[in-house]
């Protein structure tokens, strides 16, 4: 008559914290819809930017040379009904007769370059102050972070162009300005991280079996401040692209014939009202960019909080 | 609350300092003598030497910082290399279109962006809300530029004939004629700050047209508002709406909500009155802290729609190695952020009994 109950102690129901927590946080993750789509956005401009040279039809700065092509040309699309007798040309031509369907495509690659890039460099040296002024505290702190203050005192986009007016104008005097520009944020976060955790007895047991500063900083107190780095880097990402797009856009960033989508723009905004072809591709492609870093941001945020996780 | 303000204005002092070292670095750091580097063609030995004694470029490092500082405090913010004329007067032409522009599209962007909010929030997963939460994605995915460009092709060509064109570039229609205030009030000879206040309020056209009575002016200056500020105020909207969803949607589970509908309150009220007042504390944080953005779109959207405000003269100054002026329009910039955030902080204070009471 005992025996059911025999059995449920035998064979304990497999508990969901057998999983390791990354595998969980993997599975609430792909299961977390803006999530997903985030990450098929992102898929899908990697896969462009990886195979650009396969995809597009001519090189970035190439003008076409067909007699039937004029500047400015719309699109068409042979099997979307555009005159067959007219060369084909899916996003239309640009004012300088280049193609602008190879244009975005290339420009992926200099988005996702920007946009890696300086979020990596802000986030490597914001981690670095954030731990030192956390971990040593005193005037150390006092002086880093309220230098963070100052920085975070211009709005992020009139600071990065008066340090690029500083440096001049240029791609990479652009990737150095909005990296720059972000560093406050990354500081913050690993501040807060390494205040909380400083006093935890581990770090005290660390310290007490020999362990240096700097090893105590490296492998008990950053670990600690990943989890918010990589939401905050995530969502930082498109912050970035779309700044030195706006950059771009003004003039002061990426100088042509480079395909920089925010230069694309800034390059044709005069074409507004008789070739809207030409601006409407570049932007999407930013606008598309932007959204994935976003969604999959969005999506670590819930995947990654234990709160929401409940 | 006294103690919460000092501290707070003890690290206004800090930053303020902070600011003026940054923007004094500036053009210290500018790479090259600044000589050549500011005349560009015009610099020949002759020139650079009475340049360099001009700006005091040969004092000592910290006497040129005394002297910056104490220009800036007294409200001399130098002169501009490539127009001759004192970087103020510009300032006091340029700075009233972007404090237009940014009223409106805050105006703009805090109206629809709660509204957005509570709807989504009181609907929620409804298609209301889903479809306001898309929008709300797209709007901080998208770049402020590129919107600008879309509405006015949009609003200018497509919708050409129909009541709702718009114009898409300038601030007024060209050949408007709107005489200076220093004029109708005969305070040509002014100087100093009444100048600056006369000119800043000349050039706010919306605020001359009105006192001098011309409402056509006024109502086309309206007009070529519009665009710009939806533009600018789209993504603050669409964080405006994320967050005044999140709080909402907070607020209207608490046990308080349970008991005005126990009482039998009409849900207008219970919303209205007891969740969105309690939610108000952090839309009201958020909407304080889109004021940088705002500069920052503020100065891309001139340029997408040609607007003479401060944004369009500060590429222009970079582009033209007008460094006096780049200098005093970050200066300004960096201090009007600065007093707003203050003032954010401030009123959250004392909207919120918890920190008031610290």
């Amino acid at each position: 008559m005992d025996q059911p109950n025999a059995i449920a102690l035998a064979k304990p129901a497999r508990l969901p914290s057998a999983q390791s927590p990354t595998r969980r946080m993997l599975r609430r993750l792909l299961h977390h819809r803006s999530a997903q789509i985030g990450l098929v956005i992102l898929v899908f401009m990697a896969l462009v930017a990886i195979f650009a040279d396969v995809l597009a039809p001519y090189a970035y700065d190439e003008q076409v040379e067909d007699a039937n092509a004029k500047r400015r040309d719309p699109p068409c699309v042979h099997i979307l009904g555009c005159d067959p007798s007219k060369p084909q040309f899916v996003f239309g031509l640009d004012s300088n007769k280049r193609d602008l369907f190879s244009r975005v495509i290339y420009g992926s690659r200099l988005s996702l370059e920007i946009g890696f890039i300086t979020s990596g460099f802000a986030i490597v040296i914001g981690a670095l102050l954030g731990a030192v002024a956390g971990y040593a505290g005193g005037w150390t702190d006092n002086i880093i972070m309220r230098t963070m203050d100052v920085l975070l005192a211009f709005p992020s986009l009139l600071l990065a162009i008066a340090i690029v007016s500083v440096l001049g104008p240029g791609l990479v005097n652009t990737l150095l300005a909005v990296g720059i520009v972000s560093i406050p944020v990354y500081a913050r976060i690993v501040r807060a991280s390494v205040l909380s955790v400083k006093e935890m007895e581990y770090v005290d047991a660390s310290r007490a079996l020999g362990a240096s500063s700097a090893r105590i900083l490296f492998t008990r107190l950053l670990p600690n401040s990943l989890t918010p780095l990589i939401v905050q880097g995530t969502l930082g990402i498109g912050t970035t692209i779309l700044e030195a797009a706006g950059l771009s856009f003004l003039g002061l960033g990426a100088q042509p014939p480079l395909p920089e989508w925010g230069l694309m723009l800034g390059d044709e905004r005069n074409s507004v009202f008789n070739a809207p072809h030409l601006l409407i591709f570049p932007g999407l492609a930013i606008m598309i960019t932007v959204l994935g870093f976003n969604l999959i941001g969005d999506g670590l945020r819930d995947a990654l909080d234990p709160r929401r996780a409940a | 609350m006294v103690q919460f303000i000092l501290r707070r204005l003890f690290l206004l002092i800090f930053v303020a300092v902070g600011i003026l070292i940054l923007t004094f670095a500036m053009t210290r750091a500018i790479p090259g003598d600044p000589c050549t580097a500011m005349l560009g063609e015009k610099a020949t030995p002759q020139t650079c030497k009475l340049f360099l004694e001009r700006f005091g470029l040969n004092d000592n490092i910290v006497v040129q910082f005394v002297k910056y500082a104490g220009n800036l405090l007294q409200g001399n913010l130098g002169t501009s290399i490539k127009d001759s004329r004192d970087v103020t007067d510009i300032l006091a032409e340029r700075l009233p279109m972007t404090f237009e522009l940014t009223v409106f599209s805050m105006a703009f962007a805090s109206v629809f962006g709660v509204a957005l909010g509570v709807i989504s929030a009181v609907k929620r997963n409804s298609a209301a809300d889903v479809g306001a939460m898309i929008f709300a994605n797209l709007g901080v995915s998208m770049p402020i530029f590129w919107l600008g460009l879309l509405l006015a092709y949009i609003f200018a060509l497509t919708l050409r004939g129909t009541p709702f064109q718009l114009p898409p570039s300038a601030r007024i229609t060209a050949g408007t004629d709107l005489p200076s205030l220093l004029k109708v009030w005969g305070m040509e000879d002014a100087a100093g700050l009444k100048r600056f206040i006369v000119l800043m309020l000349s050039n706010s056209v919306l605020f001359s047209s009105l006192v001098q009575g011309k409402l056509d002016v006024f109502v086309d200056t309206l007009r070529h508002l519009i665009l710009p500020a939806i533009t600018v105020g789209t993504i603050p909207m669409a964080i405006i709406a994320r967050m005044t969803r999140g709080a909402m949607l907070d607020a209207l589970t608490q046990d308080y909500i349970r008991v005005a509908r126990a009482k039998g309150l009409a849900e207008f009220t219970v919303i209205m009155k007891h969740a969105f007042r309690n939610a108000l504390v952090p839309i009201i944080t958020v909407i304080g802290l889109q004021f940088g953005g705002l500069l920052s779109g503020a100065v891309l959207t001139e340029t997408t729609f040609s607007l003479p405000g401060i944004g369009t003269k500060l590429v222009d100054a970079i582009f033209s190695r007008d460094y006096p002026v780049v200098q005093a329009f970050v200066v300004v910039i960096a201090f009007v952020f600065v007093l707003v955030n203050l003032f954010v902080d401030l009123s959250y204070a004392y909207l919120n009994p918890r920190i008031r009471a610290q």
